[in-house]
């Protein structure tokens, strides 16, 4: 009997001392925000902050009548759809025409082992044509993502991570980022988006982790302008006086690869408006 | 002369030196609660308002606890002073930023806010 016990206590300690895999902490994460905001729908949390925040809902309900994304969507079809010097356009550089693909990202490419963004390969598909890419963080490069975001709307987060040490070692690297204190200020991502998530910090309610890449890029208040995932990275770097990273460095598409991981099965609803 | 109007004239003397020092002790103390204030009301300096209430304080967060009682929580001014330097040691676990370690604020910084947050 004491063998027994012994036994199951060694396998239940080495279970629990194995590393979870991304599959697992996917659903330990719902799972908290489940017991976090016991009201608050799974599906709900593509809304952000406001899925939280009654009152904040309804004033962003009112943004959303005269979305301030859409001038930068209209410039993003019609960059999308102007041919390059070459005749070429987007279209020829993507799966389905760049149609309804952004669910899909961020994967993981094989072929170079690293994670790619849609950002990333928007630049890769320019300069493979003889054009000069864009700065990553707002601008023409926010404005076309924001349109093959929009394309993708309702299409469900699909964020793979295939069986190669590569891929599992980005996912980690980019899950051990979010959990990491860093700055002077000395906060990790998860200290404020799921530690704190829903407490204010001074007259602002913390955003919960689940759902955050589902809506980018946004139009934020604060920037006056459209900004990428990687430009808001930046900025929570910055909020904790921490060196921020440049748009689409080994870390920030870790970082996103993990993150989007975690939304996995959440539909796209980019691009977004945000305070 | 005696004794006792010697010892009355020693004392007058005294009195003189030490009532302006006495004075000035207490407005010292007034203006570390003034300077205090304005370093933790500052956002770039302590900016305890982003995580606490604080009387006197508009917009405050609320991820810490407010800033009330605090000669009773801490009936030790240095166990407060120590509380702002690194919230770590006491709770390794609290998202508070480790001001003094990581050099957010100087060590006359941390103990002007102690000075003011002690009147809380």
């Amino acid at each position: 009997m004491k063998k027994i016990l012994v036994t199951t206590l060694g396998v239940a300690l080495v279970a629990g001392l194995a590393w979870a895999t991304p599959e697992e902490d996917r659903l330990a994460f719902i799972d908290y925000h489940k017991k976090r905001f016991p009201n608050v729908a799974v599906e709900d949390y593509v809304n952000g902050v406001y899925a939280i925040n009654p009152p904040a809902y309804q004033q962003w309900l009112q943004i959303e009548e005269f979305p301030p994304y859409e001038l930068a969507m209209a410039e993003g079809k019609e960059l999308f759809e102007t041919p390059f010097a070459n005749g070429k356009t987007y279209a020829d550089c993507f799966p389905n025409g760049g149609i309804g693909i952004r669910q899909n990202y961020p994967y993981f490419d094989a072929e170079t082992g690293q994670v790619k963004t849609i950002e990333l390969e928007i630049n890769e598909c320019r300069e493979r044509n003889g054009e000069k890419p864009f700065k990553y963080s707002k601008g023409k490069m926010a404005a076309i993502s924001a349109y093959m975001a929009f394309t993708s709307r309702g299409e469900k987060l699909n964020v793979v991570i295939p069986d190669d040490p590569r891929a599992l070692a980005a996912y980690e690297d980019g899950k051990e980022y979010y959990y990491s204190k860093r700055g002077q200020l000395n906060f990790s991502c998860a200290d404020c988006h799921v530690a704190s998530s829903g407490m204010m910090i001074r007259a602002d309610m913390l955003s919960p982790a689940l759902g955050h890449p589902t809506h980018f890029p946004v139009y934020r208040s604060k920037w006056d302008d459209m900004g990428t995932l990687h430009r808001r990275f930046g900025g929570c770097n910055k909020q904790v006086r921490a060196t921020p990273l440049p748009a689409q460095s080994e870390e920030y598409r870790n970082l996103e690869y993990f993150l989007t991981y975690m939304s996995n099965g959440m539909e796209v609803n980019g691009p977004g408006a945000r305070k | 002369m005696t004794r006792k109007i010697v010892a009355a004239l020693v004392s007058a003397v005294l009195g003189s030196l030490l009532l302006p020092a006495a004075w000035s002790v207490a407005e010292e103390a007034q203006s570390a609660v003034e300077l205090g204030k304005g370093l933790a009301f500052d956002r770039k300096k302590g900016n305890c308002l982003a995580c606490h209430v604080i009387a006197g304080g508009d917009l405050a967060g609320n991820i810490g606890p407010p800033l009330v009682a605090m000669k009773m929580r801490f009936p030790d001014k240095a166990d407060l002073r120590a509380q702002i330097y690194d919230a770590f040691t006491k709770n390794p676990r609290s998202v508070m930023p480790r001001f003094g370690p990581h050099r957010a604020l100087t060590d006359e910084q941390i103990d002007l806010i102690t000075e003011y947050v002690y009147t809380l």
